[in-house]
């Protein structure tokens, strides 16, 4: 059997497919929230180096991880929705920039917050840290730029413009960063250095991540449900909501 | 069982307020996140006038 | 056609001297401010001087870029270029040519006489030029882009900044690291190259990028 998979690519059937959707993947991320947050705290064995603020890495890491991922992500839906008018896919991609957003200052806040043991200062001018403060403005700048327009389909359009000139320019930034770092001699300890890390701490840090993966996934559908609804508000399809009649 | 007390377990090695610091911020955000999820989703189902918030998840 | 809209655009900006002269003197505030602030001590001014310059020159370049495409629009020129048969990309480029003759070449023909005020070596002040010359147009380049996307738009002086301004942070990094490189004894060479390859890049990004922009932005 085949599905038709543009079936879903519709905003009304996208809208009951995630809807249908967001339980699982509520579940899923309170399972690998509880079983990473266990390993974090309790099977992790203490660090010889850096003592238990280490314990830091397992929201330092996945949310780093996520601010990047989901940019890309979202510069990649803004991109499909500029080339092939595909209106979903804008919807989806807005819908994911508060929570990368949320990532990159996660970031940068935990960055602080065990920079500051370590390094003994709050704040380091370190090239990851740096490029994750860039990253952070590239996200509101995007959100900005969208919540500054009102004609929903130009935002839609001016969004992927300024999102796929941010993802053309990340790894200029991260490289001129990292250029720019080791010629002012910055900080000399890496916070993920450790070349053999052990097995907890690694397989803590990925079911994090895995959770902060679903996390994600729940946020982007639930918004963008509620991005499509206000969309689509003067269409039959939510009239018909309104009324019930709708399954 | 890694930690001698429930106390240990919150002082981090004397790194408590660092580690508890990060993790409590991060439960905010996220909290935060979905309250403003919340607030959203309600200013647009009543700006829709719905009645039935059950309706409107798809389910019968 | 990009000389007659070059053409065209600078006999503008002659008629309306005072705009140019606005930026010039903003950057020229702003360089003078930061002995004030942070003291007159000849070695910390030297050191501090080549990145005053450069966030002064993105700065001035940035508050320019609303004049770009604004007046066009207002006026509807902009829609008829819009609707000509000639090639947006080319129009574009014109446009960003213009202004950057008209913001960039005066800020980095100011640029020296305000590194003397910095304390600045002979060398130091021709590498401190040359950069500017090498990372102007970029500015111009990225932020045409910016003003693009913001056309009409409520409140687009301060959007604009935030959707540029990162966007400026390699040319600001490699400008400036060419010239504490040359203060430093070692060679810039290798900044100078990739502030031409960045240039390069963006010539050839920028105007499309610009010219879909414009089209999203008119509608």
């Amino acid at each position: 059997m085949t599905i038709n998979w543009f079936k879903y690519a519709s905003p009304a059937s996208f809208y009951f497919l995630a809807g249908r959707m967001i339980p699982y993947f509520s579940v899923a991320t309170i399972i690998f929230l509880i079983a990473g947050l266990y390993i974090a705290f309790f099977s992790a064995p203490t660090d010889f180096q850096q003592g238990e603020a280490y314990r830091i890495i397992f929201i330092h890491v996945p949310a780093a991880w996520m601010s990047m991922f989901l940019y890309v992500i979202m510069a990649f839906w803004a991109g499909v929705g500029l080339a092939f008018n595909t209106r979903l896919s804008s919807m989806v991609a807005s819908a994911i920039a508060p929570t990368g957003a949320m990532f990159a200052f996660l970031a940068l806040w935990t960055g602080a917050w065990w920079g500051k043991p370590m390094w003994g200062t709050w704040w380091v001018w370190d090239a990851r840290l740096t490029s994750e403060l860039i990253l952070f403005f590239l996200y509101i700048g995007f959100m900005s730029l969208q919540a500054a327009i009102d004609d929903p389909r130009r935002a839609d359009k001016a969004g992927a413009v300024i999102a796929l000139v941010g993802v053309v320019n990340v790894p200029i930034i991260y490289f001129s960063v990292q250029w720019w770092n080791t010629l002012h001699q910055g900080a000399s300890v890496s916070l993920v250095q450790s070349p053999k890390m052990a097995t907890a701490m690694l397989s803590g840090m990925l079911i994090m991540s895995l959770a902060a993966w679903m996390y994600a996934i729940v946020m982007v559908l639930i918004r963008s449900r509620l991005i499509i609804l206000e969309r689509e508000r003067h269409t039959a399809w939510v009239s018909e909501l309104k009324e019930g009649v709708l399954e | 069982m890694k930690w001698e007390s429930v106390s240990d377990f919150f002082a981090m090695g004397g790194y408590g307020l660092y580690v508890w610091g990060s993790y409590l911020v991060a439960m905010f955000c996220i909290i935060g996140e979905i309250i403003l999820i919340r607030i959203r989703k309600r200013t647009l189902y009543k700006h829709l006038g719905l009645r039935k918030r059950s309706i409107l998840r798809g389910e019968k | 056609m990009i000389w007659w809209i070059i053409k065209r655009d600078l006999l503008l900006a002659m008629r309306r001297r005072s705009d140019m002269l606005t930026t010039l003197f903003f950057f020229i505030i702003v360089v003078s401010l930061f002995p004030l602030g942070v003291g007159p001590e000849a070695n910390m001014l030297r050191m501090m001087a080549s990145g005053v310059v450069w966030v002064a020159a993105l700065l001035a370049s940035m508050l320019s870029l609303g004049r770009m495409f604004s007046s066009d629009y207002a006026d509807g020129t902009l829609e008829q270029m819009l609707l000509s048969p000639v090639s947006l990309s080319a129009l574009v480029m014109g446009k960003t040519i213009s202004h950057w003759l008209v913001t960039g070449i005066p800020l980095v023909l100011m640029a020296p006489i305000l590194g003397i005020q910095y304390d600045l070596s002979v060398e130091a002040l021709v590498v401190l030029t040359l950069s500017l010359l090498l990372g102007t147009p970029v500015l111009s380049l990225i932020g045409a882009i910016g003003a693009a996307l913001t056309l009409g738009l409520r409140g687009g002086g301060v959007l604009v900044s935030i959707l540029v301004l990162p966007l400026y942070i390699p040319v600001l990094i490699f400008g400036t690291g060419a010239v504490e490189a040359s203060t430093a004894g070692m060679g810039f060479g290798a900044h100078f190259s990739i502030l031409g390859a960045v240039l390069l890049v963006s010539i050839v990004f920028s105007p499309w990028a610009t010219a879909a922009s414009l089209r999203i932005s008119m509608g």
